[in-house]
């Protein structure tokens, strides 16, 4: 019974790694659109809602929407193209204090779990690392297709101050909150159909 | 000069409200000049953020207050002035007399209105104490916040250069002329 049951188990681990590891394969055609793809933050100074975003980075993905515990997603953000369309500002973001960028010129975000929670919406956990710090980050995604594009979009908040993105006398969070507010809308081609 | 001129303290007064608004936005609007002369040239850091906010707060009550002494100014009739003190005055001088009190009041509402829309163009909207979002007087759009910008700033040199001139011309009415016409704004001698 005992070796039965170690066998069986053996054998299913064996097909879902093989499974696995054939998928970014299978779905290599999984590109993102850049130029229609989005990622900003909104942060509040003073109370004032500041918005700022990314004009670099990209993503990794391989997900079907039948099997979306299966898919896997990943990002790499250049923190050096972080902008507030402000020139002052833009000038400050790559210092150490903020991003750091001479260290530490990359964010990235790698999925570890993806549950369905609805039509065309899905629970996306993974490890967001900035600056060198790595938070667990739970990410409401909700897909939309139109043609051969799959559009995902979403917002979660993270705590800046978990990640260092303003020290010394900009950790003070009566004039940066803590809280940061990340919004994406990401383009993919070549994602099965929902 | 016109040593001969008597003080006219009592007839012709400013109300109680004219005078305290007065005093009360004239402080202001030079310390709020002060302020954004000084804040312009800090470099970015938490101070610069705290006092551009201070300054945007400052600048809205100073708007409202503004909107109230026009009102109170158009209901209620300015004592006019001395028959003596005007006799006194030649034609340019009156012209000056009403055409500085015209643009400092146009100033009044420009200055604040310029610094409000530069602040909605550059996308940085006013909560006002942090807490209160105004809406915004025009849509995000820098190109136009660039072009915005100077403006508040000169319009701001122009209120400046009006207040010398006021204040200026009191002193002279006070000092030179010693016509006592300082006394119609002064508080508490009613």
């Amino acid at each position: 019974m005992m070796s039965t049951s170690f066998t069986r188990r053996a054998v299913l681990t064996l097909a879902a790694t093989a499974w696995l590891a054939g998928a970014p394969a299978a779905f290599a055609q999984q590109k993102l659109v850049p130029t229609q793809s989005e990622i900003g933050f909104v942060s509040k100074q003073m109370g004032v809602p500041v918005a700022g975003h990314f004009r670099k980075f990209d993503a990794q993905l391989a997900f079907d929407p039948a099997q979306p515990a299966a898919g896997k997603v990943a990002f790499t953000i250049d923190t050096g193209s972080a902008t507030l369309g402000v020139p002052e500002t833009d000038a400050e973001l790559p210092k150490p204090v903020w991003f750091d960028v001479a260290r530490f010129p990359q964010a990235t975000f790698q999925s570890s779990a993806i549950k369905a929670v609805g039509p065309a919406r899905y629970e996306v956990a993974g490890r967001l690392a900035i600056k060198g710090a790595e938070q667990t980050v739970q990410v409401p995604v909700a897909l939309a297709q139109s043609g051969e594009h799959t559009t995902a979009t979403g917002q979660f908040t993270i705590k800046r101050l978990a990640f260092k993105i303003g020290e010394n006398e900009w950790a003070d969070t009566s004039m940066v909150a803590d809280d940061v507010q990340v919004k994406f809308k990401l383009v993919f081609t070549g994602m099965p159909k929902l | 000069m016109n040593r001969s001129l008597l003080p006219q303290p009592q007839a012709s007064r400013y109300s109680v409200t004219a005078i305290t608004l007065h005093w009360v936005l004239g402080l202001a609007i030079i310390a709020m000049l002060c302020m954004g002369w000084y804040m312009t040239g800090l470099g970015f850091s938490p101070q610069r953020l705290k006092l551009y906010n201070w300054h945007k707060w400052a600048g809205v009550t100073l708007l409202s207050l503004s909107l109230l002494r026009l009102l109170w100014r158009l209901t209620h009739r300015p004592p006019q002035l001395p028959d003596a003190v005007a006799a006194a005055m030649p034609r340019w001088q009156q012209w000056m007399h009403h055409g500085v009190h015209a643009l400092m009041y146009l100033l009044f509402f420009l200055v604040p209105l310029l610094g409000w829309a530069y602040s909605s163009a550059a996308g940085f909207p006013i909560v006002f104490l942090g807490l209160l979002p105004l809406p915004d007087l025009l849509a995000v759009d820098k190109a136009l916040a660039d072009a915005i910008k100077p403006l508040h700033g000169w319009a701001a040199y122009a209120l400046a250069a009006l207040v010398l001139m006021h204040v200026a011309a009191a002193l002279k009415h006070q000092w030179v002329d010693r016509d006592g016409l300082l006394m119609r704004m002064l508080p508490g001698r009613g």
